[in-house]
């Protein structure tokens, strides 16, 4: 049927032109683009004995994970003796196992682990440790220590602690004070940490009450979703602590859809968008309580430092600590210059 | 938009030829045609009867909040996303087939949509983008059931993956957050026109061309053909294939319209934008009374299936319920509602 071929010409030639016009359009390189980068390295900088080091991360699939993979590559570019090698992340425990078991038959010199789920990559860092391979354990924590030769990680208690604290203080002297938890993902223990420690600050205040929880999934549609819906259970609150700035892009704008004002807002984990908005100060979102991407920098520094045999300068110890937990500082107008080029997108 | 009386309305019998979906299976007797129409008025009955009992529960338990337009905005903007997608997949069901891609299409249109460099071409630009890669991603849906003669649980499973990936691809895992104001104001009170949503009147529009196209051309009548007997249809004469194709084209359309809708409403395009949509889009088509197995369902039905979804989430909320008890109780109730629905039928047949 010639009507039909020429119909399909037709749908074919603005179909692929279609495409041709998509296909300009993924680009998302801003116009002058930096990647974020941190301070100077903490460690000794001079160059010492050439050190391979393996990191094997889970899939960078928001802001956070994302910026801790950019972290560990630019710390690691500092250091013309050190060559990282790094794996495809992967959320499916099975696949990390396979591929820190690749980093081991490589004999890498030092392991940098962030574990998809920690209790379930504990054997692997095992294996790593007999193998005669120190593990930065980074963040998500294996559960025997003779898994790790040193972990490194955030304080999720302390960041909940935190924003309870900073929130606490704000609301001083305000009677019946009402705070509402945007929560993060109910089935990670990190939240439950983040929420006790919030629920636990806020006991020093007995002026307030947390009134409403809800939990979202850390993405931009579930913030919005959950917040919208709190908002409309509390016709009036005085404080809002948020889990994660990524989920706090949804719930900024579903306060913005509701047209509500008369609240603080802290926000968690610390992304760009969360800090530009509290250094522009026109928003409810005042505070955010940091959980630094910087760590994977400090890992990469710490198994620099493990490979080559040398302590941390700065402290007199002999040999690298087999803890740190990095404090959960509170990010406001008053210090944000300090942290803004630690913000993720 | 929820009045069952549109469909009991061409079951005259004299309109033999008009009849909608859920009278395709030929009665024994003529006097079967009635009958026919008042089973189809029961299953739509139930489910504004349990949409009923769920407003009574959440008027009684937060009769403050709930009971309020405010509140009505926000369920029928929360279902207005979702809403679209599962009109799309209810076609797909009606002609026997699935498409498990729907959740993955939604994240790559809004990613692909709000780039830097197609958000620098405004409005139009954003919407085009989205609307032709859901189309794009239907369409090869399509050819590969259609033509490539794969399972459309296959088809679409590889879609899902593909689809995820690109949209991961494109995002390097990072938030895209839009700045064009226009899009932004859609999303807005101040754009509410006559206090209706614009994202609520889009839902409200793209069900009732639904409704249109599925019980009044012929499009409609060769999709509940090819679902109720593929082979029958192609006998009959229909291009069983092409109908696949355009069907499959439609699902990756209704994902385009709703991605840019939730760009509208999240502000912003994200990878994990979507996430489980096609769970929620298929068990709300089979609460609506759509056949897994094809030949059978309407839109009024999974509209409602959406609706209650919607409005049990929000009464959770409001009562501040953790997702815990939420997941327990949502269960819970699609059983239910299934079962209240199966027992209303049967009173009704016999």
């Amino acid at each position: 049927m010639p009507e039909t071929s020429r119909r399909g010409l037709l749908f074919g030639a603005s179909a692929i032109s279609a495409g041709a016009l998509l296909t300009a359009c993924t680009s998302n390189e801003p116009k002058n683009a930096q990647p974020a980068s941190n301070s100077q390295p903490a460690a000794d900088d001079k160059p010492g004995k050439p050190v391979t080091i393996g990191f094997a991360g889970p899939q960078a699939d928001h802001g956070w994970l994302n910026a801790i993979n950019v972290n560990a590559k630019s710390r690691a570019e500092k250091y013309s003796e050190v060559t990282l090698e790094i794996t495809e992340g992967s959320n499916d425990t099975a696949a990390q196992i396979g591929q820190v078991k690749t980093l081991i038959n490589k004999k890498v010199d030092v392991l940098v682990i962030l574990p998809a789920d920690g209790k379930a990559l504990t054997q692997v860092g095992l294996e790593a440790m007999r193998a005669g391979i120190p593990v930065v354990n980074l963040d998500r924590i294996f559960a025997s220590p003779q898994a790790y030769r040193c972990w490194v990680g955030g304080d999720n208690y302390g960041m909940g602690l935190n924003a309870g604290h900073y929130i606490g203080e704000q609301l001083k002297g305000k009677a019946n004070a009402k705070v509402v938890e945007l929560a993060g993902i109910d089935n990670l223990e990190l939240t439950k940490q983040r929420s006790q420690g919030f629920a636990d600050a806020l006991k020093n205040y007995p002026n307030i009450k947390l009134v409403a929880r809800q939990a979202a999934e850390f993405t931009v549609e579930s913030g919005q979703a959950k917040m919208a819906q709190l908002l409309q259970a509390q016709k009036q609150i005085d404080a809002l602590w948020n889990h994660d700035d990524d989920q706090g892009v949804g719930a900024l704008r579903a306060i913005q859809q509701a047209g509500r004002d008369e609240f603080i807002m802290v926000g968690g984990a610390g992304a760009k968008s969360a800090m530009d908005a509290i250094k522009a100060d026109n928003s409810v979102i005042k505070a955010t309580v940091l959980y630094p991407p910087t760590m994977a920098a400090s890992a990469i520094d710490l198994a620099r430092a493990l490979g080559q045999s040398k302590g941390v300068s700065g402290l007199s110890e002999m040999e690298i600590p087999t803890s740190l937990t990095l404090y959960s500082a509170v990010v406001t107008k008053d210090n944000i210059d300090q942290y803004l080029p630690t913000g993720f997108n | 938009m929820t009045q069952p009386a549109p469909s009991a309305q061409h079951n005259g019998p004299d309109k033999g030829a008009l009849a909608g979906p859920s009278d395709a299976p030929p009665s024994k007797t003529g006097g079967g045609r009635p009958a026919l129409g008042l089973r189809l008025d029961v299953r739509i009955l139930s489910l504004l009867g349990v949409l009923a009992a769920l407003i009574l529960v959440g008027g009684i338990t937060e009769p403050d909040s709930f009971l309020d337009t405010g509140n009505l905005q926000l369920i029928l903007t929360q279902a207005s996303v979702i809403g679209v997608v599962t009109v799309g997949m209810t076609f797909v069901i009606i002609s026997g087939g699935i498409d498990l891609s729907v959740g993955a299409m939604v994240a790559l249109a809004s990613v692909w949509a709000t780039t830097l460099a197609t958000q620098e071409y405004g409005f139009a630009g954003i919407a085009f983008t989205a609307v032709v890669v859901g189309l794009a991603a239907g369409l090869v849906n399509g050819v590969l059931i259609a033509y490539g003669g794969m399972v459309p649980f296959i088809a679409t499973l590889a879609m899902l993956a593909s689809a995820r990936g690109l949209a991961l691809q494109i995002t390097d895992g990072k938030t895209q957050i839009v700045t064009v104001d226009s899009v932004l104001n859609l999303g807005l009170p101040d754009s509410y026109f006559l206090g209706i949503p614009p994202l609520v009147i889009m839902f409200a529009a793209v069900t009732v061309i639904g409704w249109l196209v599925l019980n009044r051309t012929t499009f409609g009548r060769r999709t509940v053909a090819v679902g109720g007997n593929a082979e029958a249809a192609r006998l009959a004469g229909i291009d069983v294939r092409r109908q696949r194709l355009y069907l499959y084209l439609l699902s990756g359309l209704c994902c385009g319209i709703a991605a840019f809708m939730l760009i509208v409403l999240a502000g912003s395009g994200q990878n994990t934008n979507g996430n489980l949509y096609e769970l929620d889009a298929i068990a709300a088509a089979i609460i609506g009374g759509t056949l897994l197995s094809g030949g059978r369902g309407t839109i009024v039905g999974s509209v409602l299936g959406v609706l209650i979804f919607t409005t049990i989430t929000n009464i959770f909320a409001l009562n501040n319920l953790q997702s815990d008890v939420q997941q327990i109780a949502k269960g819970a109730i699609i059983v239910a509602a299934v079962l209240v629905q199966r027992r209303t039928l049967r009173g009704g047949e016999t």
